[in-house]
């Protein structure tokens, strides 16, 4: 009878261990039981490996200074995952950070799918009068506050001055200029013009802006990217690549960019702030002063750059609610925000750090300052996070000459409009 | 099929109780007590596997089943999180997904370049997996070592020999490339143009499977006996008679078993593709189990029912396989 006795143990402990799955330790909450916050924040950071990670960390885990109690991990998760990576996390209920760098466009979408935790009348809205107009404008939905800004961008042309000189060159206003340049730069130093980046149609919006179209548009609930514009600019980067004033990539995209930049490969590229630490890491670019920054080159429309930039927001799911309003606050005060605007060299989302001395002299914050003014926003729905997905297929199709410019427009419109039910 | 088999082998063993679980009260019920109280310490052992495998595998499948007759997506699925309880709003549409999957151009394109890359995979891995293990079955130097050097891609996980792969692959800075320029040839964009990104595929996962080939092949020939060689060689067969006659009849069992294997794997070889081109460069390489993926996980809002459909029409296209290929083999007298 022994045998049958460990028999049905080894059942149970089977089943047991079959129907058992791995929770996270949530750890100890964050309770303000004596007016102290304690727990530990699990903050996901998505920001540029290698340059800008290192200062947000060291930023991050000071907070502990502040609060001896609470403890702060810190991760980094790739930004083209992240977005993914927290739904899926969000909508389980494991593995969710408390705290969350939101791309702009994703804030609206997570927010709408009640993934974050409103921030009216809790500690991390702190002078909210402060933040700039265009930066808290993707924070807002549905008459609530979701996430707080905490860095701002827009995108324009990064040059190496040297390679310029080189084929004696000005740095490019137009289309048109920038093939003549690109064919220039060809001639006299042997190298590629510009690199496009082509696996993220974040990289597209510039062209598209500059040709006058748009994405979408909001207001007359209508899909424009299949309009003559969004064809005239697949056309215009096709040619680019086509006529070799351009190379590009189908995989691989930003570090293929920045390693052709930085080793002096490719003369220019499109990028924004956060690609500066970066920048200055490589081999062209141990003199600071060799890299030059210009707005992007004007299509048939004139000039358009788009503007991104970052918030963080809170999880809804998050056992230290209160911990995390304050880290999100010490994360986008004054102080952090001057530190990272002159580490890093970029562009805080408060009107007060922009008068501090050492972020009013620093010359790329100063460049993009107006840009950012000047660029084009979005549109901030829930499906704005959506849109990019559909049109990096057809965009990389159109670039790698599997579907013609208007086909691919039209594609992609099909996409947005499956998307965004009853819009024309 | 291991769903399949592995069920039916359950219903085999459950055979009695499961007919017996009948509402009716009388001689069933009799027939189970009677079974069980003889066969209980063998019911016993079975058990765990059973309800393992209804819950990693049953489960699953018969949700997914069910996710593909309904719109679910990650708008109007149940989720709480923290303060937020949002109950579940998708509803039953029975099997629209599949009118939509079956008479749209997304799925039979790509169920066109997955049947090539299929094919084309499993054709090359096994002719090469063959010869190889035809010269490793001679006696030549330094044999063992060469077996252990061949078998080394199998070794070493998937996914890093994948990124190795990437890097070779980079169109500016990788090692291929830098070759080929070394003589005086133009970089390959072999990631970066649809044609070049389909063959790069396919030479990747060639390169993985044949290892397994090659040993489920060499493991083949050594059981074929030496003499029969021997007496073809006295009444003067040549070489290739030799393996016409001999070695491929010899080797039918195994190799029919390889190619079933080899065919599903390579049907629904995820990381291969995933990892090395995503599925790009726009769709070129999107083989269809990458795409349910992306369905599911990659674009916003997540479509699971579409996810799920293209899940269910996989496993429909796999059992079909498998059965017309057993019923080729059975008619050829192969036991199955």
């Amino acid at each position: 009878m022994r045998r049958g006795i460990a028999a049905t143990a080894l059942v149970a402990a089977l089943a047991v261990s079959a129907t058992a799955c791995g929770g996270d330790d949530g750890g100890d909450t964050g309770s303000k039981s004596s007016g102290e916050l304690s727990g530990t924040v699990t903050w996901w950071d998505t920001s540029t490996v290698g340059s800008e990670d290192k200062v947000f960390k060291k930023i991050a885990e000071d907070f502990t200074k502040l609060h001896p109690k609470v403890k702060v991990k810190y991760v980094n998760v790739p930004f083209g995952e992240a977005q993914n990576k927290f739904k899926n996390a969000a909508q389980s209920g494991s593995g969710a950070p408390d705290v969350i760098r939101s791309e702009v466009a994703w804030t609206p979408e997570f927010a709408d799918l009640g993934y974050l935790a409103p921030l009216e009348g809790t500690a991390a809205l702190k002078e909210e009068d402060d933040f700039l107009k265009q930066a808290a404008a993707s924070t807002k939905y549905d008459g609530k506050t979701y996430a707080v800004p905490q860095v701002i961008d827009s995108m324009g042309i990064f040059y190496n001055k040297k390679i310029f000189k080189e084929a004696g060159v000005e740095v490019p206003k137009t289309i048109d200029e920038l093939k003549t340049v690109s064919a220039a730069i060809k001639d006299k130093t042997g190298k590629t013009g510009l690199y496009l980046r082509g696996d993220d149609a974040y990289w597209f919006l510039s062209f598209l802006y500059g040709e006058g179209g748009d994405l979408v548009d909001a207001k007359a609930k209508s899909v424009t990217i299949d309009s003559p514009a969004g064809t005239k600019a697949m056309t215009v980067v096709k040619d680019l690549v086509d006529s070799g004033a351009a190379k590009t990539d189908a995989t691989d995209g930003w570090n293929n960019m920045q390693t052709a930049f930085k080793e002096g490969e490719v003369a220019m590229m499109i990028n924004g702030p956060w690609a500066v630490a970066d920048t200055y890491a490589g081999a062209q670019f141990t003199d600071k002063a060799n890299l030059g920054i210009a707005p992007v080159p004007a299509g048939s429309a004139g000039q358009g750059a788009p503007q991104g930039g970052h918030n963080l927001a809170v999880y809804a799911g998050s056992k230290n609610l209160d911990a995390s309003y304050a880290f999100v606050d010490y994360m986008t005060n004054a102080d952090n925000q001057a530190k990272v605007a002159q580490e890093l060299s970029l562009l805080p989302t408060r009107n007060s750090v922009y008068q501090q001395p050492g972020v009013a002299s620093n010359e790329i914050v100063g460049f993009f300052r107006p840009v950012v003014d000047k660029a084009v926003e979005r549109p901030w729905i829930p499906e704005t996070g959506s849109l990019f997905a559909p049109l990096v297929t057809e965009y990389t199709k159109v670039l790698t000459g599997q579907t013609t410019p208007e086909k691919g427009v039209k594609a992609t419109a099909e996409e947005y409009r499956k998307l965004l039910k009853d819009w024309k | 099929m291991a769903v399949d088999t592995s069920s039916q082998s359950v219903a085999k063993a459950a055979g009695d109780s499961a007919r017996g679980r009948s509402r009716r009260p009388g001689k069933p019920e009799g027939k189970v007590r009677r079974s069980l109280s003889t066969h209980w310490y063998a019911w016993a052992m079975v058990a765990p596997v059973t309800i393992v495998i209804a819950v990693i595998i049953g489960y699953p499948l018969l949700r997914g089943i069910y996710l593909s007759l309904t719109d679910a997506n990650e708008r109007n699925v149940a989720r709480s999180i923290g303060v937020n309880e949002i109950p579940a709003t998708y509803e039953f549409v029975g099997l629209d997904n599949y009118k939509e999957a079956l008479s749209g151009s997304q799925f039979f394109e790509t169920l066109g370049w997955t049947l090539v890359w299929t094919v084309s995979c499993v054709a090359v891995t096994f002719v090469l997996g063959l010869a190889l293990a035809n010269m490793l079955n001679r006696r030549i130097a330094g044999r063992s070592f060469y077996r252990m050097f061949l078998i080394l891609p199998w070794a070493v996980p998937g996914f890093v020999s994948v990124f190795a792969w990437r890097f070779l692959y980079n169109e500016n800075n990788g090692l291929l490339n830098q070759m080929l320029g070394g003589v005086g040839i133009d970089a390959v964009p072999w990631l970066n143009d649809p044609t070049w990104a389909k063959f790069s595929v396919i030479a990747v996962n060639v390169w993985l499977g044949i290892p397994f080939m090659m040993v489920a092949l060499l493991g083949g020939l050594q059981s074929i006996p030496g003499e029969l060689y021997e007496a073809a060689e006295m009444d003067g067969a040549g070489p290739w008679q030799r393996f016409r006659n001999i070695t491929m009849p010899g080797l039918r069992s195994v190799s029919t078993t390889v190619i079933l294997l080899s065919t599903i794997w390579t049907f629904n070889m995820f990381p291969v593709i995933f990892l090395l081109t995503r599925g790009g460069p726009g769709e070129a390489t999107q083989i269809l189990v990458t795409q349910a993926y992306k369905f599911s996980f990659e674009i916003s809002p997540r479509d699971f029912a579409q996810s799920s459909t293209w899940g269910v029409l996989i496993l429909v296209l796999l059992m079909l396989f498998a059965a017309v290929y057993r019923r080729v083999l059975r008619k050829q007298g192969e036991v199955w």
